[in-house]
């Protein structure tokens, strides 16, 4: 078996993920002196950092001077409904905003005030205009800054490789990755001392997603099968606002920077509905009245915010309430207005790329017709359990940072509040990791026999060219999750998506593949990419059976309502002889001197 | 509706052939729709190179009946019914497999591209910038690196041989943003002109047509670095300047 790798490289730091959080991290521990090699699954520069549009949460307080680290931890802590790592949630706060005048130091062009600072935008959830941005693709101008920087630093970057096992050495810690060209189908091992996780999210196991294709969960699988902790997979994000038709892009972000430039939410009847659903924790702080809500955008001051930018949850949720009473649009979602409020070059000049999507892809001119919008899977809170300060996870050698780790955001992340969590945490990993490294001055070592066994692993799908295909398997994890672990659950259909998943898991293993070529082999890509999906599909469904009540990005019809002992704890997802179990943890207390900027709170 | 009729190229270096497909077609699709229904139902190995499907990423970048498109923002209700779709890879870049082909040629060309070199901040330890200084510079960071300006670009479509020594569209974009950026010192005119082949670009425009992003990349972009390596040059007032004081002309900028 071991003819099948003839190549094998060694680094300090294996970074496995070219997004914003693996950038960073690479940036991060090359200038602390350790060889790095970043490997990704695309091209660099395509990662899904690059798809977020609205902007990068952090209290520079450009526009509002009133703004700072405690009102941004507090948002987030309430959007997340109090279930998130306070301390990551601290370090987030205060980090963000140097993280930002950074990457304008290294080249990104921020949108300016008139004062030449960087501009400031409302979202969901943010008491103040917080978010730095550029137009409506923030997310481009992230990723190709942190490219660019990480390019001109002798950073080894290994494109289109896919990595299929984490493996380790005698003591238990992780010491290498075993991944495979796509374009030659051949073998690649990585030795390293310290491996980062930066490989994102898992929104392609559900039907209508935002995720691109990568979004597959291997970050989270990779860990979990290796033995690491996962904490919060019940806690899946449905973004409010994706496309509804046409169907081929159905689920396609729609920027919440609509809503935060002045976009209005109307059901079938032309009401603006969300007035009816803001909830007790965030009345004192949200406009009861259309007009209160309209003077808002100009006069923060004397106006409480309008309810359309509340947090996404909530906002999710009552489109999709609007839906079930039939008073939704034509193709099964609401309509989401900004013709009708804001003049055609002010929104050609804020939402650039969403008027250029619509135009281009679903024949509406954003600036005539409202938008037909409706909930779409996009981010998991969810992930990697890691130490808050270090980013490091359970597993000795592995660290973890971005949409892979969990904790940062509790139950539900505010818009803006990913990219800040990029950078923050990837720099943080990239630190720690960097420094494990440089501590250890022998050569790692791995057993030739679990190379073996990962080599066979990972050839399997070839050897079963008469299996069932791989896009019919993949299709009907979507489906499942889609239908019975979706944006609404209850106990039947989450009992019913464990029998699903358990029949799945037998189809996963006996998807194959034609071996016509290993190179750029798609059915063999697809069928490795199931054994994330479904490991991640089955640690979202065991979880949210077990959590009997209703909190952020987790919503049970049967248990409507948040529970207090709930509050109290974290769902913990591990892996042991491959068996998934789920255990309750209690959930890390805060200081007294950061529950003070709580007081004045409903609970 | 009627069935689509779909030519796929497919193969590898050592050679390949237009293979014909019949699918189903259905509403609102966009060409990379279709040839992800003929994978997952006719050609389980098809290769293809995709991210976004939403026109943000530039990984799709294929020539669609001969003309360099993005797969995911080509809806297929522009063609005529009954119209054949012809998909091919870009013909620039060398074939890995069917629609793939090797972009390395670019990244090793980014990777040789002079970092911005920032200078000070002001005394109150920030960085001002104006919108209207910036609005060319974020123009030019629209790009979503989809090639498609490097692909169409006959001085290296039609000469490989150019690759040596010619850097492309794309790249004299990234070098107008740093070369107007606010915050740079660098000057790496010089670089531009002799390495990076600036003079061999005739500005017939073909790059600015292909772009999605809709970049004017030869009118805002390389012809201003045109005037600027000949204002750079042969200037006898910034000549003059050059030996006497041995910098440029226009800036406090450092030759790389």
């Amino acid at each position: 078996m071991t003819d099948e790798l003839n190549e094998i490289h060694s680094y300090d730091v294996v970074i496995i993920g070219a997004g914003g959080a693996g950038l960073r991290a690479a940036i991060e521990a090359r200038s602390l002196g350790c060889t790095v090699a970043i490997v990704c699954k695309s091209l660099l520069g395509k990662a899904h950092t690059v798809m977020a549009e609205g902007g990068i949460a952090a209290a520079l307080g450009n526009v509002w001077k009133e703004d700072n680290w405690k009102v941004h931890f507090r948002d987030t802590m309430r959007g997340g409904k109090m279930l998130n790592n306070y301390r990551m949630a601290e370090l987030h706060a205060k980090e963000a905003p140097e993280r930002v005048l950074e990457l304008e130091e290294w080249g990104a062009l921020f949108d300016r005030t008139k004062d030449g600072l960087i501009l400031q935008r409302d979202f969901g959830g943010h008491k103040y205009a917080r978010l730095a941005h550029v137009g409506d693709r923030t997310g481009l101008e992230l990723i190709r800054t942190l490219q660019q920087k990480a390019t001109s630093m002798d950073i080894d970057v290994f494109m289109e490789c896919k990595i299929v096992k984490l493996l380790k050495d005698s003591s238990g810690a992780v010491a290498g990755a075993l991944g495979f060209w796509r374009n030659s189908g051949e073998f690649v091992l990585f030795k390293g001392k310290s491996f980062i996780l930066a490989a994102g999210g898992i929104g392609k196991s559900w039907k209508f997603t935002s995720n691109s294709w990568e979004s597959t969960g291997d970050g989270h699988a990779l860990a979990a099968l290796a033995g690491a902790d996962l904490i919060d997979m019940e806690f899946v994000q449905f973004h409010p606002t994706g496309m509804v038709w046409p169907l081929s892009v159905r689920g396609l972000l729609v920027t919440e920077g609509v809503r935060g430039d002045g976009g209005i939410l109307k059901n079938s009847l032309g009401k603006r509905f969300m007035f009816d659903y803001i909830p007790e924790m965030f009345a004192k702080e949200t406009a009861d009245s259309e007009e209160e809500g309209d003077r808002w955008y100009d006069d923060k001051a004397n106006n409480r915010r309008p309810p359309e930018l509340l947090p996404r949850d909530e906002v999710a949720r009552s489109i999709n309430s609007e839906v079930k009473a039939g008073r939704g649009s034509p193709h099964g979602g609401v309509f989401l207005d900004i013709a009708s409020r804001r003049s055609p070059e002010y929104i050609k000049r804020r939402l650039p790329s969403m008027y250029h999507q619509f135009k281009e892809l679903a024949d509406v001119d954003i600036t005539k017709t409202p938008m037909e919008i409706g909930p779409t899977c996009h981010y998991v809170m969810g992930g990697v359990r890691v130490d808050p300060d270090t980013a490091a996870s359970t597993l000795e050698g592995l660290f973890a940072a971005g949409e892979v780790a969990g904790g940062m955001h509790g139950s539900n992340r505010l818009g803006g509040n990913s990219l800040s969590d990029l950078v923050v945490f990837g720099k943080r990993a990239g630190e720690h990791a960097a420094k494990r490294a440089l501590g250890i001055s022998k050569e790692v070592q791995i057993e030739e026999a679990e190379i073996n066994l990962a080599l066979s692993e990972a050839l399997a799908p070839f050897n079963r060219s008469d299996g069932e295909n791989p896009f019919t398997v993949q299709h009907e994890i979507q489906e499942t999750m889609q239908n019975l672990v979706g944006i609404i659950r209850n106990q039947s259909e989450l009992e019913q998506a464990q029998v699903e998943i358990e029949k799945l898991k037998t189809r996963v293993s006996q998807a194959g593949a034609t071996i016509s070529s290993r190179r750029f082999n798609s059915a063999w890509h697809t069928a490795l990419d199931l054994i994330s999906m479904i490991t991640v599909s089955e640690s979202v469904a065991k979880s949210a059976l077990i959590r009997k009540e209703s909190r952020g990005g987790h919503t049970r019809e049967d248990y409507p309502k948040p529970d207090p002992e709930f509050g109290k704890i974290n769902h913990v997802v591990r892996i042991s002889n491959k068996e998934m179990s789920v255990v309750a943890e209690p959930l890390p207390q805060m200081t007294p001197e950061l529950a003070e900027i709580f007081k004045d709170d409903v609970k | 509706m009627p069935d689509l009729n779909v030519k796929l190229w497919r193969g590898d270096e050592n050679g390949g052939e237009l293979v014909d497909y019949k699918i189903e077609a259905q509403e609102g699709e966009v060409v990379l729709d279709v040839v992800h229904r003929i994978q997952a139902t006719q050609a389980p190995d098809l290769a293809v190179r995709w991210n976004c499907k939403a026109g943000k990423c530039g990984s799709c970048s294929a020539e669609i009946n001969g003309k360099p498109s993005l797969m995911c923002m080509t809806r297929t209700n522009v063609f005529e019914p009954g119209q054949t779709i012809t998909i091919t890879p870009m013909k620039t870049f060398p074939i890995i497999r069917d629609l793939v082909t090797d972009v390395s040629f670019n990244f090793k060309m980014l990777k040789q591209v002079p970092a911005l070199k920032p200078k000070p901040k002001e005394k109150d330890g920030t960085y001002r910038m104006f919108q209207q200084d910036i609005d060319r510079g974020q123009e030019f960071r629209k790009c979503i690196e989809c090639f498609l300006c490097q692909d169409v670009c006959h001085v290296i479509r039609d000469h490989d041989d150019n690759k040596m020594h010619y850097a492309g569209p794309r790249l004299f974009i990234r070098y107008a943003d740093l070369e107007m950026h606010p915050l740079d010192t660098n000057d790496r005119l010089d670089l531009l002109q002799d390495k990076m082949g600036l003079g061999m670009c005739n500005i017939t425009k073909c790059c600015t047509e292909v772009c999605p992003e809709h970049i004017h990349i030869t009118d805002n972009a390389i012809i201003p670095l045109k005037e600027r390596v000949v204002g750079d040059r042969y200037d006898p007032l910034a000549w003059l300047g050059k030996k006497i004081f041995k910098k440029s002309k226009t800036s406090e900028k450092q030759k790389v």
